[in-house]
């Protein structure tokens, strides 16, 4: 499992790369009531502005972690957003990607480098 | 931010409670606790909620001539009929400037000879010395002893009546002194969650002996700021800076209702506020834009700055969003703005720009949910 600057969490599954926010974001942003995903299919270049997460207190944008191809997205938050602060790691995904160029995954932290980085 | 935030009685308290405490008016406020906005904000609709209002201002107004010195003077800086505003009676009302501006809005109570003045913390410095320089003849004391705690909610009446004997046959926007187990409380039945509550103004000494008296009854939840705004927003009133501000008039911000008969044209004392001549002929001739509701078709919330627009394919804005966000009781995105008056009928439909699509909005009445005072 990586970890992103952007509190964006990153999980091997199948060949793709699965992504979510962390606990400490989910907590940190308060309330979601709305997740705003990108479409399936869409080709994405890392740091492209591609998730819009809006809690009760404001606006927060999501980046993509890697270049790639969006391949599959959680459309359950579009009714049940508050998935991300019950079950930010499991349910509370986002969407799953294939890197298009899989090293890039080696520039993120480990979760030991991302609990110093959240300190 | 390189200035030192300022603390209030109960900064020690909020902490303790598990605050998340951020930098607001020049204060180190909570901006909620551990439960969070969502939760702090239905309790409060459900039982009751208590506030720390400390930044703001309190002000006490007195002149020479009594009470009638106060009205006078103070009707030169404020619309609202002071000369007509009973023994221990509250009213809202604006500073306006020439231009028929608001430069902020405040509560004021009748007290004895004196007026006691609540004003935005952001504006308080100014408040204060835009009445000292224009307040004819009148002492001007910002009281700085003091802390303002807010309880809010249905249950407040029943938490505060053993503290405060009398409170719960106040009425909404009555005001008067109690004598308590801490110190004697200035209390106003009125708040800014469109619920029914108190404005209680206490001792900063024994400001959090009373605070942890009011929390420890199972009906009461500190609330923070987050929730103080999404009360707020879903009761339709507007916050100074945002909503109303020195461009706004108080006609276009629709706070009208503030301006009594004494104070138009043909009353008893028309005018003779700043500005008077533009509000005046806006309350006679109308205006060309105004605050608005604004309920979102879809789910995604409608931050301030976002632009309306008449249609879809429209380029031309008729209004923008002041303040916008997440209506917890009615479990949808709720917004305020200000739309070019041909577009401000409850019920029609706009467009707001959401990252550069077009989202369709409901031109909406204000409030959101029914005002629960007690008349």
């Amino acid at each position: 499992m990586k970890f992103t600057e952007e509190h964006e969490w990153l999980r091997e599954e199948d060949g793709m790369i699965v992504v979510g926010i962390t606990e400490h974001a989910s907590e940190q942003l308060g309330d979601i009531v709305f997740v705003e995903l990108p479409e399936e299919g869409t080709t994405v270049a890392r740091d492209d502005e591609i998730v819009v997460i809006e809690s009760v207190k404001a606006a927060s944008d999501i980046m993509a972690p890697l270049d790639g191809e969006i391949v599959e997205v959680n459309t359950t938050l579009a009714d049940e957003p508050g998935k991300v602060n019950d079950d930010p790691m499991g349910d509370g995904w986002f969407f799953k990607m294939v890197a298009s160029d899989p090293a890039q995954l080696e520039d993120h932290m480990d979760e030991a480098a991302y609990r110093k980085f959240i300190g | 931010m390189s200035e030192a935030l300022r603390q209030t009685p109960l900064t020690a308290l909020h902490k303790e409670l598990g605050a998340r405490m951020v930098g607001f008016a020049g204060y180190e406020m909570p901006v909620q606790f551990r439960d969070g906005v969502m939760k702090e904000h239905l309790h409060t609709r459900k039982a009751a909620g208590l506030f720390d209002v400390s930044h703001m201002g309190q002000v006490l107004i007195r002149h020479p001539q009594g009470y009638g010195g106060v009205a006078t003077a103070m009707e030169a800086l404020v619309p609202a009929d002071l000369m007509g505003l009973g023994e221990k009676r509250q009213c809202y009302g604006m500073f306006t400037n020439e231009e028929g501006g608001i430069e902020d809005d405040l509560m004021l109570a009748r007290r004895g000879d004196e007026l006691i003045l609540v004003v935005n913390a952001a504006c308080k410095a100014r408040d204060i010395a835009h009445m000292q320089a224009h307040l004819a003849g009148c002492e001007v004391v910002e009281i700085t002893d003091r802390a303002l705690l807010a309880l809010q909610g249905p249950g407040a009446a029943a938490v505060l009546e053993p503290v405060a004997r009398g409170c719960d046959i106040m009425k909404f926007m009555d005001n008067g002194l109690f004598s308590s187990d801490y110190g004697v409380l200035w209390v106003s039945r009125s708040g800014y969650t469109g619920e029914d509550g108190y404005e209680i103004s206490v001792e900063a000494a024994q400001a959090e002996k009373l605070a942890r008296r009011l929390l420890a009854h199972p009906d009461v939840a500190a609330v923070g700021l987050g929730a103080r705004d999404s009360l707020r927003l879903e009761a339709g009133l507007c916050l100074y800076g945002q909503d109303i501000d020195a461009t706004t008039s108080p006609v276009e911000a629709g706070l009208a209702w503030s301006i009594r008969r004494a104070r138009r044209n043909d009353g008893a004392r028309a005018g003779g506020f700043p500005g008077a001549a533009r509000i005046l002929e806006e309350l006679a001739e109308g205006v060309a834009r105004l605050r608005v509701g604004l309920r979102p078709e879809g789910r995604a919330p409608m931050r301030a700055g976002t632009m309306l627009f008449a249609s879809e394919q429209s380029d031309t804005p008729i209004g923008s969003v002041t303040s916008g966000g997440y209506g917890p009781t009615l479990q949808a995105p709720i917004a305020m703005g200000y739309v070019a008056a041909a577009y401000s009928r409850d019920g029609l439909r706009l467009f707001g720009d959401l990252r550069g699509r077009r989202a369709p909005v409901r031109v909406s009445a204000l409030p959101f949910i029914p005002a629960n005072f007690k008349r």
